[in-house]
């Protein structure tokens, strides 16, 4: 089982319309893991069923009991995240910064401390509308752990292709290069690299691809929208030389993509959208060199 | 006052509003534009300056002094990360999973676990006439970019009046870096495009702002494309749409040179100026609601 996991660093690039084009294209040959879990919108795109709903518990939350606490003030005075509110002599913890960490409880001389499992969100297993499986989340509002939750919602993946005997796990990994993202990338077989020739474009993917670098993953890059800028997107094949990734297409700027989005479908599924041939071509060149290495290992 | 751009997808338009806005605010007071988006920050490149000040950035993490400890296993105990494990007679400490919360360096009972400061970003600070910049860089392979945000705004706070304007590019999503990013804000814009992800993602941000309590109205950018379901859903739960960036590939193209794009686009700087309006009449009611200042 092959793990191909799609990034961009900077967000907006088309990362997920590119995802979900794959998906398409992969027929039901994969699973689909969503690990944008902040922002998961591959299912506008594929139509999942949220036919399994799954409690997702993260880290703990400090809780106080008002009975026991005799307000002495000590779990204040050891919280380094300012999370014990003290409002008319009565303890609260404030549950949007208290990181869980316990230590509150350990130095309460009462035990009016306990802590209780958190609960960030949900998790699902779903059928989309190719017949693949995917498996995508929703956080709660303000929830942490997001790369905890990215790492149950691909290792719920590996497990649905192992015993559906998928060939390839396809994951759509979120923006930036902190901890959801490590999370992503962590095991993968293969990254695609999302950019647009703008310079926060070629900032972020320089950015990003360090961090694909020191997990010594091979990838290859998307350039979107490459004809906006010329000059970028010849900076943008600079590096990618110098790094040696492969280029897998060059998409023209395009508004149908767009408006393909707003009618649910990815842009492999519109016969006039030049853009889908290119990445149909892409997807074909993924899965060579996914089978290529597979053969070198063995 | 404190404004905080955010949104939910990324992509949106949250670095080109922040830059537009503050350096045209700029033009005629003062302004302190904070790059928050510590993973990938990118407000610097639309802004020129000089950089005047540059520090790293360090979070405390516990450093096992192998000749102190006794191996009473206190540390492991304590800790709700397993930031620290033990192999025979070594004890471990692992950075990337450690939240610096101080329990296992202090519950310790022979001091073994000193907290040492271990560099995560870099935070920098440049000027140009009435703007300044300030941005968090979190470091690559750093999984933590809460510490280095709060120590950002921190930066601000300590070398700011309280009463210079302030602009946070903040982090997309709608998760912790995101949340410490607008929490202390006074009004937050919301900045969405008009389709069904840029909806999807809309509202979850707005479930998030208004679980902050937080004054907030949306800014619809590449007004044009996609469909009309982000008014329609505004209208609907009564949230203001305060200005809209009209889809052009002009625009994309000057944005994509790492230019600002309001002494060009007539329509960028009306946008400006209907945020701007809408900021003093939001700041007003904020503070008579909020009882504040």
């Amino acid at each position: 089982m092959k793990e191909i996991v799609v990034i961009s660093g900077k967000g907006g690039t088309g990362k997920t319309s590119v995802t979900a084009s794959f998906a398409v294209l992969g027929n039901t040959n994969l699973v689909v893991a969503d690990c944008d879990v902040d922002a998961a919108d591959m299912h506008v795109f594929l139509d999942p069923d949220y036919r399994d709903q799954h409690d997702f518990y993260s880290g703990e939350l400090a809780r106080i009991d008002p009975e026991t606490c005799i307000r002495c003030g000590k779990c204040a005075e050891v919280c380094r995240f300012d999370a014990i509110d003290i409002i008319k002599e009565s303890y609260h913890v404030k549950e949007l910064d208290c990181e869980g960490c316990g230590y509150c409880a350990r130095v309460c001389p009462v035990n009016a401390i306990s802590n209780i499992e958190n609960h960030v969100g949900y998790w699902y297993l779903s059928r989309i509308r190719t017949g693949a499986g995917m498996i995508h989340a929703r956080m709660n509002v303000g929830a942490e752990n997001s790369g905890k939750l990215v790492a149950r919602v691909k290792q719920e993946a590996a497990k649905l292709a192992e015993a559906t005997n998928k060939n390839y796990v396809l994951v759509d990994g979120s923006p930036g290069i902190g901890c959801p993202v490590i999370s992503s990338l962590s095991g993968a077989s293969y990254a695609v690299l999302v950019t647009e020739p703008t310079l926060s474009g070629l900032h972020d993917l320089e950015r990003v691809y360090s961090v694909v670098e020191r997990f010594r993953i091979p990838a290859g890059c998307i350039i979107n929208k490459a004809d906006l800028n010329i000059r970028n997107r010849d900076k943008i094949l600079e590096f990618l030389k110098e790094k040696n990734i492969g280029l897998l297409a060059e998409l023209p700027y395009d508004l149908r993509i767009t408006e393909a989005m707003v009618r649910g479908k990815s842009m492999v599924e519109e016969p006039a959208i030049e853009s889908g041939k290119l990445l149909e071509k892409s997807w074909k060149k993924i899965i060579e060199i996914l089978n290529e290495k597979g053969k070198e290992i063995k | 006052m404190k404004i905080s751009i955010a949104s939910g997808k990324g992509g949106t338009g949250k670095t080109t509003l922040a830059s537009n806005l503050a350096v045209y605010l700029s033009e005629y007071r003062n302004v302190v534009l904070a790059d928050l988006d510590v993973e990938e920050p990118n407000s610097g490149l639309f802004i020129a300056g000089n950089k005047i000040y540059e520090e790293t950035f360090n979070t405390m993490i516990p450093e096992w002094q192998r000749n102190t400890c006794t191996l009473c296993n206190r540390c492991r105990e304590v800790c709700n990360f397993n930031a620290i494990t033990r192999i025979a007679d070594e004890i471990l400490v692992f950075p990337q999973l450690c939240h610096s919360c101080y329990a296992c360096s202090e519950l310790c009972p022979v001091g073994a676990l000193p907290m040492k400061a271990k560099r995560t970003g870099l935070i920098r600070h440049f000027s140009r006439k009435s703007l300044d910049f300030i941005e968090g860089i979190l470091d690559i392979g750093e999984e933590q970019a809460v510490p280095l945000i709060e120590g950002a705004i921190h930066y601000i706070d300590e070398h700011f009046s309280a009463d210079i304007l302030r602009i946070y590019d903040a982090p997309p999503g709608t998760s912790c870096p995101m949340i410490e990013a607008v929490k202390d804000a006074d009004y937050i814009i919301l900045v969405t495009e008009p389709t069904p992800v840029g909806l999807y993602d809309l509202e979850l941000a707005v479930d998030t702002v208004r679980e902050l309590r937080k004054d907030f109205g949306v800014v619809l950018n590449r007004d044009g494309i996609g469909n009309g379901d982000v008014e329609v859903y505004c209208r609907k739960e009564h949230i203001p749409l305060i200005a809209r960036i009209p889809q052009q590939r002009r625009i994309a193209e000057r944005y994509a040179e790492g230019k600002l794009l309001y002494q060009n686009f007539p329509e960028v700087r009306n946008a400006l100026e209907d945020i701007i309006r809408t900021l003093g009449i939001a700041s007003a009611t904020a503070n008579t609601e909020k009882g504040r200042q």
